[in-house]
């Protein structure tokens, strides 16, 4: 147990090495580039390369690397530009937002498509399994965006049931559980199809095993057969599927924070990127590598934790 | 499911198949299309894109970024615009099948480099082993774990973006899922018996894993390009919808709902009808996805 | 309890939903069994005796149905009860035993709790009551240490304690019917002969009936009282299991017992005949016998229209034949060797000699606590083979035979010691190494005709990319040289353009030898070439790859867990266990007394088809040792039955030379050997 914890906090460590270093590289190549960005496309070539010395960046990129680690290491991130504030405190306050979304729609997801996954995977061929196939494939067919933009006409331009944006201030009179609705809508139904497909398709090889010919023909009834012998097999694979989706939920829902405006992190990256506020890019970045691979170390630990034959 | 039992019963003298010429065979192939009908319909759907836009120079009614003035006060679906037109009077049906164009080249031609990258990397990694494969597998592991939209942002926005640059990074970022794939697959296969007479005869490495490997990963290759052709369609949807896909004005699906979006409250009609094209599209190729992963992909 | 027979099976039809229609598995087939009595179901692949079984228990998947006729147990009709009717005979009053142990046992499940799920849904006992029971079945099926058994997982457990388990399972409800499909299938001979008395035992203590399938008359011949031979979804003959071993009515039984490689066959005196043709499925099934088309004594007309009635056999009331030729045919006689003293003349030079060899696997995968041990594959192995001669290495799983295989092929590289090919030393060379022209002298042949064969490409690229591989020199013309070695293999040249999944086993596994013929080798390295085929079949690929030694003057060393063909086939046998040569020498010698007491015990073990051989049956006890952890004396002084003390567990055993050409490795000596061991069956001492 202690070599697997050694092991993937080494490569932990490693990854955000290698990203941050990238993330770095990428960002900062062309020291004037930074200074031109500060002061603007009319500053003169002189300004920008005194603004350049005095901020350090014509020293070797290792160097400013190094150094961005020891500030980032104490807790200083940087300064965002965009929105005026210190990087961590942007990060925490759009991080906090996304979780609130993340965990709704994760608790909706998780039964949901088990659910519509066993049951379709536990009678291959079947009218109830044909339909789940083809309405998860259709659903997650359709982009973010798309859903969004379906949804919307119905229950906004239509109906007038619901509000067209999340921005979670409570005036205009919607509250702000109301506001969620749509978002954790869209959501749930672009990532449960994904993974009801995923379960359904574990559990469909599952039945196909001897071992379950074994229980049926012990005279166990079909859900007895399916409850404790199928589904724990069947979840063997796609547990490490699911928490990957966590990853996804945090920083993979930009397009549906855009849509609804929602102040989330994946659209503080967004405006990060588009404005090239270097520090908040670095950071985000960190942060958002850092949770991959938190979420694949649970989903390995997940996997060992079921599967007796690792953990024995 | 037939139990193994009736495989054996039925599969004990060879098939009648094997005797047929080859345009036969062919028929034959494509009349098992029609046994899913999920492929079918998924074929269908993709093959009407494609001919909609090969034909999209001759059959649309305008030019896509005309702007037709005198429709600017009712831009609803009328006579003249089948479609109705976006909020620059811009005829929408010709955007929509203008706009199949650039997204039919892409996507394809990333999955392709994805799957040929990937294909290399999974061989190598597979074949191998120790700690080529595992360096191989780290590096995978890296660049998958990054949130690819991040990716897109970080990436687009530094070096702008252009077809060609969506390629890259389109290839960049799928190759790992492909090479995982391809990996898994050749680990397994390696240890068939026709690899150990390849070795006997004393074949090279690159002969091994390209002409006795490679071919019998076909299938859940094939079903995976599908898969990622419409994870790919998705993705430069959404590119265009936050702003860092193709440059303006040509017609972008996702850029349309962006430029829209915001007046759906008032003419809905000009995001929904771009949304409907992408997913149709998207729906088609994994439809037929299914359908293929359904018939096995047999010879 | 009604008085009639147990189950009975009438005009039973099932049919199969495939792509090409509905093909009609088992036409028509009618069987019954009584209370008590175990019936042998035996058959080749496709014969359709598997579904029997799951019609029986109404198991047939999506794509098959019963279409007709009854299945009558206890009284009730099978075929028209609901679901939960079903149910509740299932698993208490008709219990199944698989083939596959280990993939029938649920893997995240611990092996006690499946075992007491049986009672608890059956009889609503209590999950205290269930645990005894369970832990007292398993001590039943003698597996040591119940309590501790109860909380293990299927993988911990060895494949014939896995079997012991499945057995237990079927057992502990107390049912009146076990049907028991292919049950020792994939078991190593001891374990299996230990299975198969352990089923003997536990039917007189239970009473139930069994109902046996399986492809080896054998095992059927050890267990049952009765056998049907099944052949393309019917019976064709029937009776009790002495009449039909010793007086088998129908060509195809009577082609089953001529082909088959016993214990008591030679090459040289009693040549295999194998059945003509290859095994037929039910799709093309016509009027008249199924079995006309590879039939020596068919009769057009007679044979070949209208339905075949079931006769019975002149004064054996118990015994029916579905041949209209019945008793127009000779009495049969079981083909043996006589018991000559052989001698094949001097042995010619070695042209592959394994000195020493020893082969030592790092640790892949750490054990969680403690170090990691290496695994010794091969320890001091010692054998030769002249040219033209057939070396035989037999052994059960774990010997290290197929990694003395993968030494001899260069596959694997030796850790010391060393091979010595036609004078030059290659084990060390691994095949990359190899120069081209060691390379051709040496091919191999492999066991699984599914995976020996690229299925991405047709017979002729297989054949002619080792033609170009291994001629010294492009032939001119590789279409010719593919053609001529199809013929050799007894294959026409149209083949070349198939791919193999249109090939049967057999037929794939002659383009194997084929292939491996294309270069011309000196030696052919064939790793259990037959042991996945049919019986049928395996005569006709064993008489080839005599033929072709003979025709091309090669050495064969052919490796093999099969003692009968081993016997038929081999001039000299090497038997291995744990990586160390027991016994080697004249397969004569080998197969007599003095044995080695792990040969004797394999001999015992063999499941012979002839329910009249007085076997002196040795089961073996103990543990077979870790791969890892392989005691530092005599390897099986573990299990050994005549172990002397504990010089057997600390000091490895003396090779002793006991002829020119005839060496065991045991502390007994020879002769004390030669005093206390009878002749076991097949031996040339025990004649016939």
């Amino acid at each position: 147990m202690a070599r697997f914890f050694a092991k993937h906090l080494a490569f932990l460590l490693l990854t955000l090495l290698v990203v941050s270093f990238l993330v770095f590289t990428l960002n900062e190549f062309s020291p004037g580039a930074v200074a031109r960005k500060m002061l603007g496309a009319y500053a003169t070539q002189e300004q920008v390369d005194l603004l350049t010395k005095q901020m350090g960046l014509d020293r070797p990129l290792l160097v400013r690397y190094v150094d961005y680690l020891r500030a980032a290491a104490s807790g200083d991130l940087g300064y965002s530009l965009r929105f005026k504030l210190p990087v961590k405190d942007v990060i925490v306050a759009h991080l906090a937002n996304t979780a609130v979304l993340a965990a709704i729609a994760f608790a909706c997801i998780v039964p949901l498509s088990m659910v519509l996954g066993v049951a379709a995977g536990m009678r291959e061929g079947s009218r109830l399994d044909r339909a789940i196939l083809i309405l998860s494939t259709v659903v997650a067919s359709i982009p973010e965006f798309a859903l969004g933009v379906f949804l919307v006409s119905i229950f906004v331009v239509w109906l007038h049931w619901l509000p067209g944006t999340a921005t979670l201030r409570a005036g205009g009179g919607w509250s702000v559980a109301s506001q969620l609705v749509l978002p954790v809508a869209v959501i749930v139904l672009f990532d449960a199809g994904y993974v009801v497909s995923m379960i359904r398709a574990s559990m469909v090889e599952v039945m196909q095993r001897p071992y379950i010919r074994t229980a049926v023909l012990k005279g166990l009834s079909f859900r007895r057969v399916i409850v404790r012998h199928a589904v724990r097999n069947a979840m063997l694979t796609p547990i490490t599927v699911i928490m990957l989706q966590i990853n996804y939920l945090v920083a993979g829902v930009v397009v549906v924070e855009t849509v609804f405006a929602y102040p989330g992190f994946g659209r503080m990256m967004l405006e990060a990127a588009l404005f090239k506020d270097i520090a908040l890019i670095e950071a985000g970045a960190l942060v958002a590598v850092f949770l991959a691979v938190t979420t694949n170390i649970l989903g390995d630990l997940a996997y060992i934790v079921l599967d007796p034959r690792i953990r024995v | 499911m037939s139990t193994p039992v009736a495989a054996d019963v039925l599969s004990a003298s060879p098939p009648a198949t094997a005797r047929l010429r080859p345009v036969a065979r062919w028929r034959r192939r494509l009349e098992a299309f029609g046994a899913s009908r999920p492929a079918a319909v998924g074929l269908a759907i993709v093959l009407v894109w494609i001919v909609l836009a090969v034909l999209a120079p001759a059959i649309a009614p305008y030019a896509p970024n005309a702007s037709d003035l005198t429709a600017l006060a009712h831009p609803t679906p009328s006579r003249a615009h089948w479609l109705g037109t976006d909020h620059l009077g811009r005829d929408l049906l010709s955007r929509i099948l203008w706009g199949a164009r650039p997204v039919l080249v892409i996507a394809p031609l990333a999955v392709l480099g994805a799957a040929a990258l990937g294909s290399l990397l999974g061989l190598t990694a597979g074949y191998y082993g120790r700690w080529i494969g595992a360096v191989i597998t780290r590096a995978c592991d890296i660049v998958l774990s990054f949130p690819v939209i991040i990716l897109y942002m970080i990436i687009l926005a530094h070096f702008g973006s252009s077809a060609w640059n969506i390629i890259g990074v389109l290839t960049l970022t799928k190759a790992p899922i492909i090479a995982r794939i391809v990996r898994g697959m050749t680990l397994d296969l390696r240890e068939r018996e026709y690899v150990a007479a390849a070795k006997m005869r004393g074949e090279s490495a690159l002969y091994i894993m390209l002409v006795e490997i490679l071919p019998n990963a076909r299938g859940p290759l094939i079903v995976d390009m599908c898969l990622r052709t419409g994870y790919n369609v998705i993705i430069i949807g959404v590119l265009g919808f936050l702003g860092i896909g193709l440059p303006p004005p040509d017609p972008d699906w996702g850029g349309m709902v962006k430029d829209t979006y915001g007046m759906m409250m008032v003419w809905p009609h000009m995001a929904l009808f771009p949304c409907a094209a992408i997913s149709s599209l998207v729906v088609g190729f994994n439809l037929l996805a299914v359908g293929l992963r359904e018939l096995g992909l047999r010879d | 309890m009604t008085d009639g027979p147990l189950l009975q099976l009438r005009d039973l039809h099932v049919v199969y939903r495939s792509r090409a229609g509905d093909v009609s598995v088992i036409p028509e087939l009618s069987l019954s069994l009584q209370a008590g009595e175990a019936l042998g179901l035996v058959g080749e692949s496709g014969c359709g005796k598997s579904t029997v079984a799951l019609s029986i228990v109404r198991y047939l998947g999506r794509a098959g149905r019963i279409a007709g006729g009854q299945i009558v147990f206890e009284g009730r009709d099978l075929t028209t009860l609901d679901l939960a009717a079903l149910r509740a005979i299932r698993g208490r009053r008709i219990a199944m035993v698989y083939q596959d142990p280990m993939a029938s046992l649920n893997p995240v499940m611990t092996v006690g709790r499946q075992l007491m799920e049986v009672p608890m849904i059956h009889e609503g006992v209590s999950a205290r009551v269930a645990r005894e029971r369970a832990i007292a079945m398993l001590g039943e099926v003698k597996l040591a240490d119940p309590a501790a058994v109860m909380d293990r997982y299927p993988h911990q457990l060895s494949g014939g304690q896995q079997q012991r388990i499945v057995i237990a399972m079927a057992l502990i409800a107390g049912p009146a019917l076990l049907i028991m499909d292919e049950p020792t299938t994939g078991l190593d001979v001891t374990v299996e002969a230990a299975v198969l008395d352990l089923v003997r035992e536990l039917r007189r203590r239970h009473r139930s009936a069994i109902l046996f399938i399986s492809h080896n008359l054998g095992s059927v011949a050890r267990v049952c009282d009765r056998v049907a031979v099944m052949y393309r979804g019917g019976i064709v003959e029937e009776g009790p299991v002495r009449q039909i071993f010793a007086n088998p009515r129908h060509p195809y039984t009577r082609g089953l017992l001529d082909c088959l490689p016993t214990l008591g066959r030679d090459k040289r005196q009693a040549p295999l005949v194998p059945i003509p043709g290859q095994v037929e499925s039910a799709t093309a099934r016509g009027a008249g016998c199924g079995f006309a088309r590879r039939c020596a004594h068919v009769e057009a007309g007679r044979c070949t229209s209208g339905p075949i009635p079931s006769l019975v056999v002149e004064g054996e009331p118990q015994h029916r034949v579905a041949c209209v030729r019945a008793g127009e045919l000779p009495l049969w006689r079981r083909r043996t060797s006589p018991a000559v003293a052989d001698d094949h003349g001097a042995d010619g030079e070695p042209i592959i000699t394994v000195h020493h060899l020893t082969k030592v696997y790092e640790p892949q995968r750490r054990r969680r606590f403690g170090a990691a041990r290496p695994i010794r594959a091969l320890a001091d192995v010692n054998l030769a083979a002249a040219r033209r001669q057939t070396l035989a290495i037999v052994g059960e799983s774990g010997c290290g035979k197929s990694t003395l295989a993968k030494v001899l092929s260069g596959i694997e590289i030796a850790t010391t010691g060393g091979v010595t090919l036609d004078g030059s030393e290659v084990g060390r060379l691994g095949v990359d190494a190899r120069s081209a022209s060691l390379r051709r002298k040496l091919q191999m042949v492999f066991q699984n005709p599914d995976s020996t064969l690229n299925p991405s490409h047709t017979v002729g690229y297989a054949i002619g990319r080792a033609l170009r591989r291994l001629r010294d020199g492009a032939p001119a013309d590789v279409g010719a040289g593919v053609a001529r070695l199809l013929e050799v293999v007894k294959l026409t040249p149209a083949m070349a353009s198939r791919k193999p999944h249109h090939l049967s086993g057999g037929e794939k596994q002659r383009v194997a030898i084929a292939r491996a013929l294309a270069g011309d080798p000196d030696v052919i390295v064939a790793d259990e070439p037959v042991s996945a085929l049919d019986v049928s079949v395996q005569a006709a690929v064993i008489n080839l790859l005599n033929e072709i030694q003979a025709a091309h003057g090669a050495t064969l060393v052919f490796i093999s867990h099969d003692l009968g063909v081993v016997r038929y086939l081999a001039d000299h046998v090497a038997v291995m266990y744990l990586g160390t040569v027991a016994e080697v020498g004249r397969v004569e010698r080998v197969f007599a007394p003095p044995y080695h007491p792990y040969t004797e015990a394999l001999l015992s073990a063999v499941p012979v088809p002839d329910p009249d051989a007085a076997v002196a049956r040795i089961l073996l006890e103990g543990p077979v040792p870790r791969a890892d952890e392989i005691p530092r004396g005599c390897p099986f002084a573990t299990r050994c039955p005549r172990r002397i003390g504990a010089i057997c567990d600390d000091t490895p055993p003396p090779v002793q030379q006991l002829a020119a050409d005839h060496r065991i490795a045991c502390h007994i000596p020879g002769a004390e050997l030669q005093r206390l061991q009878t002749p076991l069956v097949g031996s040339a001492a025990a004649g016939r």
